[in-house]
């Protein structure tokens, strides 16, 4: 969490903050989560503020976790996506961003297909910028709430260990993730054809296997990365059907497995591609569970670059 | 800062008594300890609460709900306090129709316990609220009193009173004092 002259404060990255704030953000989204269980889902921790969700890629969960999120804290939420902004009319996102802090907005959420953007971003507005997913940089708040679902569901994240599976290359997710598990103390396996790994990927301080049964007797936490269909050229492997017997969670894998690792997901998931579908029904309330942790730790998030900066009125 | 302490107000077994009478007088007001739940403000309310509990089960015999509750999200103080640690919030039974007693170590400004009306009637509503509290210091802010009291302990505005709890703090004793 960086700041920049103004003070305002920042989510860009989990390569950027240390375990302490990493562990201190889970432990805050515990008590966030009980709200989401309240008969009133609201608490007025953010009254008065407004955030703006900008969207400029496709994306569902994320952009309604973090509504979410904002609603549940009070805030003012305004969302809009690429497709029926100005941004369509040949916006910069300069100026777009520019508009929103004349407008008085707090907070900008900003989902962007440029690594890079949201940092950018904090250059031009002085209001806080939480990043929600850029290009194939990171994904900082889906690496918490997935350490929060392994957290709360093993108890412990030092000496953990997590394989994660599929396109490596591609994955803010991936990424995020490394970082954050590295942080903490846990171990992190990557698994994955050598053509869906980044160059120099070790250097991460990760191991590699190209064997996913070696990977199932190691772990604790099989993490499966979504196959991007819309980013994998299909020259990275040699089809689909390939890609799921050698790298594919399914069901004779599975069933053989006496100890079963937590089984996560970022969603949504290609059933029949890394997970195949009985075997995805087996374990979907750790997959559904991943996305209610992720509007705690959203809230969380929020609460923590936005609570106590701008002068309340008086009560 | 540092705490100095200057007059020891209560000590382990005068806190016991006070407890006591306490437990007494919530059950007397509220005719037996039926439909009755104590919700303690973290962090020395939780502990006062589940002590009065333990008091009124062993009256009454019959035991009492207790919730613990964190008020950071309803402060009016967020922007100058900062974003503080946000304990977790436990309130498992229903609140509605409850004679729901809000326990607290020291009444201050009042502030706090504003706070802490406002969170629990997101919880439902109850039949009535009421306030329990270790310590009245005076200095209210806001139009709020208490209904139970350990001890009305007068002070001026730069003194602090410190209560300790065995949970918390290895021991049992309120003091009055400066902080510098």
């Amino acid at each position: 969490m960086s700041a920049n002259g103004n003070g305002a404060r920042h989510l860009l990255s989990i390569a950027d903050i240390d375990s302490d704030r990493i562990i201190s953000l889970l432990d805050s989204a515990r008590s966030f989560a009980e709200v989401s269980t309240r008969p009133i889902k609201k608490v007025p921790a953010l009254r008065g503020r407004t955030i703006a969700n900008l969207f400029l890629e496709p994306s569902t969960r994320t952009r309604i976790s973090f509504e979410l999120a904002a609603k549940r804290l009070s805030a003012d939420v305004i969302s809009f996506s690429g497709s029926t902004s100005s941004i369509s009319k040949g916006e910069s996102l300069k100026d777009t961003a520019k508009t929103l802090v004349a407008m008085g907005v707090d907070a900008v959420v900003i989902r962007h297909s440029s690594a890079g953007a949201p940092r950018m971003l904090t250059g031009w507005v002085d209001c806080s910028v939480v990043n929600a997913g850029d290009g194939m940089h990171e994904h900082p708040t889906q690496a918490l709430l997935d350490l929060f679902t392994m957290r709360e569901r093993l108890g412990h994240l030092e000496g953990l260990r997590v394989a994660i599976v599929g396109d490596i290359d591609h994955s803010r997710v991936a990424r995020s993730n490394i970082h954050a598990l590295n942080k903490v103390g846990a171990e992190v396996l990557l698994v994955a054809p050598r053509s869906l790994l980044p160059e120099r990927i070790e250097e991460m301080g990760v191991e590699l296997t190209g064997s996913l049964d070696e990977a199932l007797d190691w772990c604790d936490v099989l993490y499966l990365l979504r196959i991007q269909l819309e980013r994998v050229e299909e020259s990275r492997f040699p089809s689909l059907r390939e890609y799921t017997l050698q790298y594919g969670l399914t069901k004779p894998r599975w069933s053989n497995l006496k100890r079963k690792p937590l089984v996560m997901h970022p969603g949504p998931m290609n059933r029949g591609v890394e997970i195949e579908s009985s075997v995805a029904d087996e374990v979907e309330s750790v997959i559904t569970g991943q996305v209610t942790a992720g509007v705690a730790v959203r809230m969380a998030v929020l609460y923590e670059l936005l609570g106590g900066r701008k002068q309340l009125l008086d009560l | 800062m540092a705490f100095t302490t200057r007059t020891r107000v209560l000590d382990a077994e005068d806190m016991s008594r006070v407890i006591r009478r306490m437990a007494h007088e919530i059950l007397e007001r509220s005719k037996g300890s039926d439909n009755l739940a104590l919700v303690g403000i973290r962090t020395r309310g939780v502990f006062l609460a589940e002590r009065l509990a333990r008091m009124i089960e062993e009256i009454e015999g019959a035991p009492v709900s207790v919730g613990a509750l964190d008020v950071s999200l309803y402060r009016d103080d967020v922007a100058t306090r900062g974003a503080s640690k946000v304990g977790v919030t436990e309130i498992d039974f229903n609140t509605n129709d409850k004679k729901v007693v809000i326990v607290d170590d020291v009444l201050y400004t009042g502030r706090t316990i504003r706070a802490a009306m406002d969170a629990i009637m997101d919880f439902g509503r109850p039949e009535v609220i009421q306030l329990a509290v270790l310590v009245d210091r005076g200095h209210r802010e806001v139009p709020i009193r208490a209904d139970y009291v350990g001890k009305n302990l007068p002070t001026s505005g730069n003194e602090k009173v410190k209560v300790s709890l065995d949970e918390v703090d290895g021991v049992d004793m309120v003091e009055i004092g400066e902080e510098r």
